[in-house]
């Protein structure tokens, strides 16, 4: 079973989290066109490689960033919303 | 009898003799005895039958990586008896005979094997009509033991363990590898699969004492080091993602969590090819070496060695020093080289004969070797003709090259690389975290593969934190220790490669002919490697034979992959307990002594009704639905997912999670709330209360509280407006009084002004309900006047029997989901992800007017402009059967029918005693949902059954029940 590390309460099986998702920036709801929204909202991009991602340690619900290579299907780093810097 | 003196490190407890049964014949060995190695020194070489041909096979490896010896032990089927020791009292027989070992009916096979050529059952399967012909031969005459139905059920527990440094055998270089990482400070554990430590280092000794002294001196400086545990008759399982290690041993598996993991695991002996290669006596010249040093049984009386490496060389001292006669060592390499081994042995009148291999064996009349064909081989392993010459003998050691026991390496991801000079698979890049040393590692030199395991261990420690300063070089090998060729042609065959699926060069050769000349193709058809050994003794010759048969070299041809398990684990060990946690409410007490039956929601049991002696469950159900339209009943809601959110913003953050409003509410105030993600569709619904300028308390559904709360955390993160959310599902319980008594019962418990101008329908109140602090809602559910009452977890109980005392002379009782699930029917309120799907955005369920496309932003509000501008596709519509229906009922999901496609399903459906018939929810397309419109819905059976379309609610449309009743 993989290790994640969860920036608050440190490293914890994989089982403890749950993933939501790559980090997309949306387009500008009110400018883009329709085409470009659904893009937005249907499309993910499988190809491997550096992600930054949503994770969540659920016993206690600590959201924080994952930046993972998926080709390597390795955790590069981990922290928190905004500590980016 | 062929026992020895004893030996310094034998396996043996003298004192203590074991009678067990082999076949119906009673056998007696000693206490520490491998089944096999008390059948030997008993005289009993055939101990057991070949799967496809059936020919009569004896010991191989002794190493627990072969089947040619395997036994059903009463109920215990597969047990491998080169290596399980004998115990009193066994009655054991070998699998996979029809009348036994001796005279198995079908070893007439081993005369029809042209007949069952390579890829039989690839072909076989082929024809579409001889299918169920070729099944029922196959389950016949395939398969090994016999399972016993009537074995006890056993629970196996599971262990969790961690240490710095996981060493994976506990050889020479395993040894050496865990005293140096606990030196550098490290919490090692060395696990073996043998039931003694030492490995190689105890048995490959070429009757070199010093050798041996080695190895006992590590062992005991392993075992007297506090840092180190040592697991023996312990293997490891498998390597998964991070370093986690199942280890296995005879009670239990123990997932291993390590820093470190270091794979000492050694290498399988291969044994060579040549015609009859498999009679018993000739086996791996390590199994004779194990047979010598841990069993103290001489493995034959007179020999022969077939060597092309030191190893060889050994195995002939060793059989010297047991008291065997070595006939002759037959040196596949074209010289031999200079050694003080092959001095030793000259020394002893032994004949060595280089380029020379053995060129088929002999059987007697039993099956058993009898002797064997020598031949001269030139420099490309070609037979020199009229160079064969006849040698008794009745043994016969293989020692012509080694194959790494790198399974768990290749799990690990490994790249590995073929190395020339060893003519073996070396690791090239190892993952983080990950050694090797040793024979695994493509070091064989005994002082090398010791000075590579401290290597080994020192890396390791230093990968786990520990200070490490000394660095270590290891000294290159200059013999190869695995020959290139290590086969011998025969026009007449039954030289076989793979022993547990009876698979011979020429199989091989007319696979690649029929165009498998891929190693993965290869491997299918064949079924090379895929027998209960997976290849440990075959995976690398047949490499070998593909390579030279397309003109490839190893490197090029690569391997196959190693799966895990890298050896059989009874099930009973993977099976263990599981884990599937429940929750129950705080009422859950007083629902079981209600009589409730409970049934499954989400994580939650929850009561499905309330059983009554002597009435069936509909009856119940009916019973409870009646008593809430009538008089007054209760129904434990607090699975609801109760959450609260304070702050200057929380009405702002509520209006973009929501698709409603909330910033215009006033305190006190209710109002329904519609979740959507940002695809648009219908996630989640509940009620929020307005309880002061900055505090709201809202609901969610039972199965989507975790997640919701989870997901409103995210979006706080994000979008940091000034608020907070707190979860209280656990913390609340919440209890739904409804019925038009409902009122008069609360008034008993409550000080409250109750009045309809004080407290009107949707309102939301505090105060204190039997003296417990409450949140209390007005709400309408299951249509009736009725309160929502919040309280603390702790109190729950309290409440519950406050109200049930009050309600008594009303005829209060209790109902449950059932009951619960016809009365909103009957008022056609839908249940999220029971009346709606994955792809249900809100206009298809008529909830337009709760979707404010006016606010700056909601979740999901761009997708529903979009979903706006198109026409409907579905629409959620309430629906009923004819008015004398009889005969079966649809059931949820079944489909509607119309000019024979589909055209929507039915969602919901009961039996409404107010309407008088049964009524559902159902998704129809938008052409047909007018009231009134006739549809069909198909049964299972493919009946048709007619419904049509009506307005909802069915009950009390207009809400007068809420009103107040003068």
């Amino acid at each position: 079973m993989k290790l994640m590390t969860c920036p608050i309460n440190g490293t914890r099986p994989i089982s403890e989290f749950a993933y939501w998702g790559e980090i997309r920036p949306a387009p500008d709801a009110d400018t883009c066109s329709d085409d470009q929204w659904a893009e937005y909202v249907f499309h993910r991009n499988g190809a491997p490689g550096v992600k930054k991602e949503w994770w969540c340690h659920t016993p206690s619900n600590t959201w924080f960033i994952a930046e993972r290579d998926t080709e390597k299907d390795k955790v590069l780093r981990t922290f928190l919303h905004g500590d980016d810097k | 009898m062929k026992r020895l003196p004893a030996m310094p490190d034998e396996w043996l407890d003298r004192s203590r003799t074991v009678r067990f049964r082999f076949e119906g014949r009673t056998f007696e060995g000693l206490s520490g005895d491998s089944i096999a190695s008390a059948l030997w020194a008993a005289g009993q070489r055939s101990q057991g039958r070949s799967f496809k041909y059936h020919r009569v096979r004896g010991i191989l490896s002794a190493a627990n990586h072969d089947v040619n010896v395997m036994l059903q032990d009463g109920p215990k089927l597969n047990t491998r008896g080169d290596v399980v020791a004998v115990r009193e009292g066994m009655d054991l027989t070998a699998v996979n005979t029809f009348g036994g070992l001796a005279n198995d009916k079908a070893r007439h096979l081993n005369k029809l094997s042209r007949f069952l050529p390579v890829g039989f059952y690839y072909k076989a399967f082929h024809n579409k009509r001889l299918f169920p012909l070729w099944e029922k031969m196959f389950r016949r005459i395939t398969g090994l033991g016999v399972v016993d139905f009537s074995t006890p059920h056993i629970r196996t527990q599971k262990r969790y363990d961690f240490c710095d440094v996981l060493v994976i055998g506990a050889g020479p270089s395993g040894l050496a590898a865990a005293l140096s990482a606990a030196e550098a400070g490290a919490s090692v554990v060395v696990c073996d699969e043998n039931a003694r430590a030492g490995g190689s280092g105890l048995f490959q000794l070429g009757a070199d004492a010093a050798r041996r002294q080695h190895t006992a001196s590590l062992l005991q400086q392993v075992k007297s080091n506090p840092r180190i545990r040592l697991l023996e008759g312990t293997y490891a399982g498998a390597y998964y993602a991070d370093r986690w290690v199942p280890l296995i041993d005879e009670n239990r598996m123990t997932k291993m969590r390590a820093k470190s993991v270091i794979l000492a695991s050694g290498a399988y002996e291969q044994p060579s090819v040549f015609r009859n290669n498999d009679l018993p006596g000739i086996m791996n010249g390590s199994a004779m070496q194990r047979l010598i040093y841990r069993y103290a049984v001489k493995p034959c009386s007179t020999a022969v060695v077939l060597a092309a490496n030191a190893d060889g060389y050994r195995v002939a001292l060793d059989l010297l020093a047991a008291g065997a006669a070595v006939a002759a060592v037959l040196d596949m390499r074209a010289s031999v080289p200079a050694s003080p081994l092959a001095d030793a042995l000259r020394a002893k009148g032994v004949e060595i004969l280089g380029g020379h291999a053995v060129y088929e064996a002999h059987a007697d009349g039993k099956g058993e070797l009898a002797g064997v064909t020598a031949c001269r081989i030139d420099g490309a392993g070609r037979v020199v003709s009229g160079s064969q010459r006849r040698i008794s003998c009745d043994g016969v050691a293989m020692s012509t090259g080694w194959s790494p026991a790198a399974n768990l390496l290749y799990q690990a991801g490994t790249r590995m690389r073929f190395d020339d000079l060893l003519q073996q698979f070396v690791p090239e890049q190892l993952p983080e975290g990950v050694f090797a040393c040793g024979k695994v590692n493509g070091v064989f030199r005994l002082e090398s593969r010791i000075t590579d395991g401290q290597r080994a261990g020192l890396a390791a420690a230093a990968n786990a934190g520990f200070e490490v300063s000394a660095s270590i070089t290891v000294p290159a090998e200059t013999e190869s220790p695995s020959h290139a060729w290590p086969v011998v042609a025969h026009p007449d065959g039954k030289n076989f490669v793979d022993f547990d699926e009876d698979l011979q060069v020429k199989d091989f050769e007319n696979a690649v002919q029929e165009g498998y000349d891929n190693i993965e193709l290869l491997k299918r058809f064949s079924t090379v490697g895929m027998g209960p050994s997976q290849g440990k003794h075959s995976n690398m010759t047949a490499l070998r034979i593909l390579a030279r048969l397309t003109g490839k070299s190893p490197q090029q041809v690569g391997t196959t992959t190693a799966r895990p398990f890298f050896h059989p684990v009874p099930l009973s060990h993977l099976a263990g307990r599981g884990f599937s946690p429940q929750r129950h409410s705080p009422l859950h007490g007083r629902h079981a002594a209600a009589g409730a039956v409970f049934m499954q929601a989400g994580a939650w049991e929850r009561p499905e009704y309330y059983a009554v002696p002597g009435k069936s469950r509909i009856d119940c159900i009916r019973e409870e639905a009646r008593r809430v339209r009538t008089a007054v009943a209760l129904i434990d809601v607090g699975t609801l997912g109760k959450l609260e959110i304070r702050g200057p913003q929380a009405a702002e953050f509520l209006n973009r999670v929501y698709t409603g409003r909330y910033d215009n509410m006033k305190v006190g105030a209710t109002r329904y709330a519609v979740m959507c993600d940002d695809s648009g569709v219908l996630s989640d619904e509940g009620v929020v209360a307005r309880i002061a300028e900055d505090v709201f308390y809202f609901t969610t559904t039972s199965s989507g509280a975790a997640t919701v709360y989870r997901e409103l955390s995210r979006l706080n993160i994000e979008w940091k407006l000034d608020c907070g959310l707190i979860n209280l599902t656990g913390s609340y319980s919440a209890m739904n009084l409804a019925g038009p008594a409902s009122r008069k019962v609360l008034a008993q418990l409550t000080d409250m002004d109750l009045s309809s101008a004080a407290f009107p329908y949707l309102a939301v109140r505090t105060g204190t309900v039997a003296g417990i602090p409450a949140r209390m809602m007005r709400v309408g559910f299951v249509g009736e006047w009725g309160y929502e009452i919040h309280i603390p977890a702790e109190y729950g109980a309290t409440l519950w029997d406050a109200l049930m005392k009050a309600g008594e002379s009303s005829g209060i009782g209790p109902f449950g989901v059932e009951a619960q699930r016809l009365l909103r029917l009957e008022k056609g309120h839908l249940i999220v992800s029971q009346d709606t799907d994955g792809l249900t955005n809100p206009f298809e369920v008529g909830m337009d007017w709760a979707v404010k496309l006016d606010k700056p932003f909601f979740t999901g509000k761009r997708s529903l402009q979009i979903v706006r501008k198109m026409p409907l596709k579905r629409k959620l519509v309430g629906f009923r059967l004819g008015e004398n229906h009889s005969g079966e009922v649809p059931k949820e999901c079944h489909l509607i029918i119309q000019d024979g496609d589909i055209a929507g399903r039915v969602t919901s459906i009961s039996w409404s005693p107010h309407v008088g018939r049964f009524i559902g929810l159902a998704f129809v397309l938008p052409s047909m949902s007018e009231s009134g419109t006739a549809f069909q819905i198909r049964l299972t059976d493919g009946s048709m059954v007619n419904a049509e379309v009506c307005d909802t609610p069915f009950f009390d449309p207009k809400d007068e029940r809420q009103k107040e009743i003068e």
